[in-house]
């Protein structure tokens, strides 16, 4: 009778429902990074090339496009670095598609996770981001590589990389999240986005260099889509400092505001989409 | 059984409700709620939880029991955080942690180690703490051998086995436990039970649903009962059991009286809870030498008053030949008065004149009068093995003599020389 208790009491603490983030944020990490390294780990699993087949679909892709845009028509004629630049696009792209469409029915595929066990909603689509996360900087790594052998100058402004892939990283996230609470409640958000993303494909300069494009005011317009400035100021800072920056093409650095503008409101309205689900998502699954 | 210390509330559950919103026809997607805009969906609501209040104690393993759609997983996973309320409060004291599903997070391609370690973080855990407990994770689950196989290989019993290694070892302060118990063969049960027991021991607090009464009488301080989505009794295990089978019992009228379960028959108002023999020492023994005082012992509860019922055992072979039977009706019909919840232990003395084998008892309770009126009756209750040298052959060794006499008569006579 005079034992002690396993543990000295703590005092109460009200246990609250579901929401996105909420609890122990060591754990939000812990949990994130255990989800996203798993995921990754297992995408090459039970392949022989593993990694290499992961490298092949950009640059697949991006030889393919080469071929098309440089000996069938001459699109990338008389642009500097054309291939690198082609190149660089689509791994962009491909992390932005992946990261979205990836997200989408997160949540449902963890349905298991979401009714047993109590943790923050919001790992989920950001487990997805980092996944994606994961690849990019094996992905960007090769395109490092090709920029050296194609003799692109080593140069401080690659630097700007960073903060590029930061927002990159933040415009997914923002989407994912609106996304993977979405589609909990309506199963066409699948469809809807698979239409959407090659209509960003093309409306980002990645195929044709934003200087092809013969309508300056077309060009300011499209440079307010946050992926085509990202885009835009990547190649800019990494492979060719003769061509536009991003506040050069949209023209002049205060209409900047407008793309950044609509990534902090993809990225704001996304979280607060899924905050609100987050209470409900194990019920309405 | 009582609570082994006083102390402070771990949880407290005040005035709970939960509703769920059952949309009466689906809208899925987009393009139907477009086309019909001014279509209402009608929702069902679902009551499943209507103000629900309790205090558990640290240190105390709490059950809670009730009938499939009661409402008790639906408690669980709101104290586990699963689902929000609508109203009330939860609170809690220290670490929780929730084993609603054996194996969450599991993954089919991975080895046992990723495994564990996934499933270690999901209920808890850190990586660091779940690297430092995984050597006993696997000692507990036995699993040396397979652990490089991928789980997608292991057996159904394997998986278990590992997933009930890693939830012991998640130590939060209070774990929420859903019926995960029943599971693995015989020897892996067991140590599941000894390791409830050693967690009772170390006064963890424990919530347990379930709706198998033995373990709430086995393990239980404190159990509550819902129906309904109500609390019908909050009491010591035995009486919440008494209410459990109450609330089955009226369920099994209006079910006209089938059997129970396999091998056992009755209306519920009185329990064969065990049955076992013992040796002429008094101990507890399934093997018994022939032709030595022995003794079959039953342990009965009643649920309801009750006035001289009748209490009887078959003993039969493993032919399913009975070999003997005996009844209170033949020794004194007025076997007493007993009230609701009494437990008592029916003893059969007998010298063992069985022949060597196994034999099987049924034990029956029913109420007094003409005819079949069964409160219950088990089938092969127990079994003991008889060893002897005797009686081979047929089924019992009566006490008997046997003896060669000589007659003197004539032929011995012829013998002798002339």
């Amino acid at each position: 009778m005079t034992a002690p208790p396993a543990t000295t009491p703590q005092p109460l603490k009200p246990i609250r429902g579901p929401s996105a983030l909420g609890g122990d944020w060591r754990r939000f990490v812990s949990l994130t990074w255990t989800l996203a390294v798993t995921d990754f780990r297992l995408k090459f699993f039970g392949s022989v090339l593993g990694y290499f087949w992961q490298l092949m679909k950009p640059l697949m892709l991006f030889g393919v496009l080469y071929v098309v845009f440089t000996e069938f028509v001459r699109l990338g004629g008389g642009v500097r670095d054309y291939p690198a630049v082609l190149l660089m696009g689509i791994v962009i792209y491909q992390f932005y598609a992946e990261a979205t469409s990836g997200s989408v029915g997160s949540v449902l595929a963890r349905e298991n996770l979401v009714r047993k066990i109590h943790f923050p909603r919001l790992v989920i689509p950001l487990a997805v981001v980092l996944t994606t996360y994961l690849n990019f900087i094996l992905n960007f790594a090769a395109v490092f590589v090709f920029l050296l052998v194609q003799g692109v100058e080593l140069r401080w402004t690659w630097l700007e990389i960073l903060p590029l892939i930061a927002l990159l990283g933040a415009l997914c996230t923002g989407i994912a999240m609106a996304l993977s609470a979405l589609f909990v409640r309506y199963r066409d958000v699948q469809p809807i986005w698979d239409v959407a993303l090659p209509i960003a494909f093309y409306g980002t300069p990645i195929l044709y260099p934003i200087e092809t494009i013969p309508s300056e005011k077309l060009q300011q317009v499209l440079m307010c889509n946050p992926l085509a400035a990202i885009v835009q100021q990547a190649r800019h800072a990494l492979i060719d400092p003769g061509a536009a920056s991003a506040a050069e093409a949209i023209g002049g650095a205060p209409r900047l505001l407008i793309p950044f503008g609509i990534l902090v409101a993809v990225c704001v309205g996304g979280y607060l989409i899924f905050d609100r689900s987050a209470p409900h998502i194990a019920e309405d699954l | 059984m009582t609570p082994p210390a006083p102390n402070a509330p771990a949880v407290v559950v005040d005035g709970v409700h939960k509703t769920f919103a059952m949309p009466k026809e689906k809208v899925h997607t987009l393009k139907e709620r477009a086309l019909h805009p001014l279509r209402r969906t009608g929702y069902e609501v679902l009551r499943a939880l209507q103000d629900v209040s309790f205090t558990v104690e640290q240190g105390e393993f709490f059950g809670i029991v009730g009938r499939n759609g009661s409402g008790k997983s639906t408690l669980l996973k709101c104290l586990a955080g699963i689902y929000g309320i609508d109203s009330g409060a939860i609170s809690a004291s220290g670490r929780m942690s929730t084993f609603i599903e054996l194996g969450v997070g599991f993954n089919p391609d991975l080895a046992a180690r990723e495994n564990a370690m996934l499933n270690a973080i999901m209920l808890g855990l850190t990586r660091s703490e779940a690297e430092q407990r995984y050597e006993r994770i696997l000692d507990f689950s036995e699993l040396h051998e397979f652990e490089d196989l991928k789980i997608k290989n292991y057996s159904s019993g394997m998986l278990v086995r590992l997933a009930f290694s890693v939830m012991i070892q998640v130590d939060a302060d209070i774990l929420l436990i859903d019926e995960v118990l029943a599971v693995g063969d015989a020897a892996f049960q067991q140590k599941c039970y000894d390791e409830f027991n050693r967690l009772r021991d170390e006064q963890r607090t424990i919530l347990f649903v379930t709706h198998d009464m033995g373990s709430v009488e086995r393990f239980c301080h404190r159990a509550l009962l819902l129906e309904r989505g109500e609390v019908v009794t909050l009491d010591h295990p035995a009486r919440v059991a008494q209410e459990y089978f109450r609330l089955n019992f009226d369920q099994a009228e209006s079910d006209g009286g089938r059997p129970v379960e396999e091998g056992r028959r009755g209306d519920g108002s009185a329990e064969v809870i065990e049955g076992w023999f013992e040796d002429e020492h008094g101990e507890r023994a399934e093997t018994l030498v022939q032709h030595r005082p022995c003794s079959y012992c039953a342990r009965v509860r009643f649920h309801v008053d009750v006035t001289d019922p009748k209490l009887g055992a078959i003993f039969e072979d493993t032919e399913h030949r009975p070999v003997w039977t005996t009844t209170s009706v033949w020794h004194d019909e007025h076997t007493g008065q007993f009230a609701a919840d009494e437990e008592i232990v029916l003893r059969i003395a007998f010298e063992n004149a069985l022949a060597p084998g196994r034999y099987w008892v049924h034990t029956g309770v029913s109420r007094r009068g003409a005819g079949e009126d069964t409160m219950d009756r088990r089938d092969r209750v127990a079994s003991m093995i008889v060893t002897g040298l005797r009686g081979h052959g047929g089924v019992v060794d009566i006490p008997h003599d046997l003896r060669i006499e000589r007659t003197g008569a004539p032929h011995a006579a012829a013998r002798e020389p002339a």
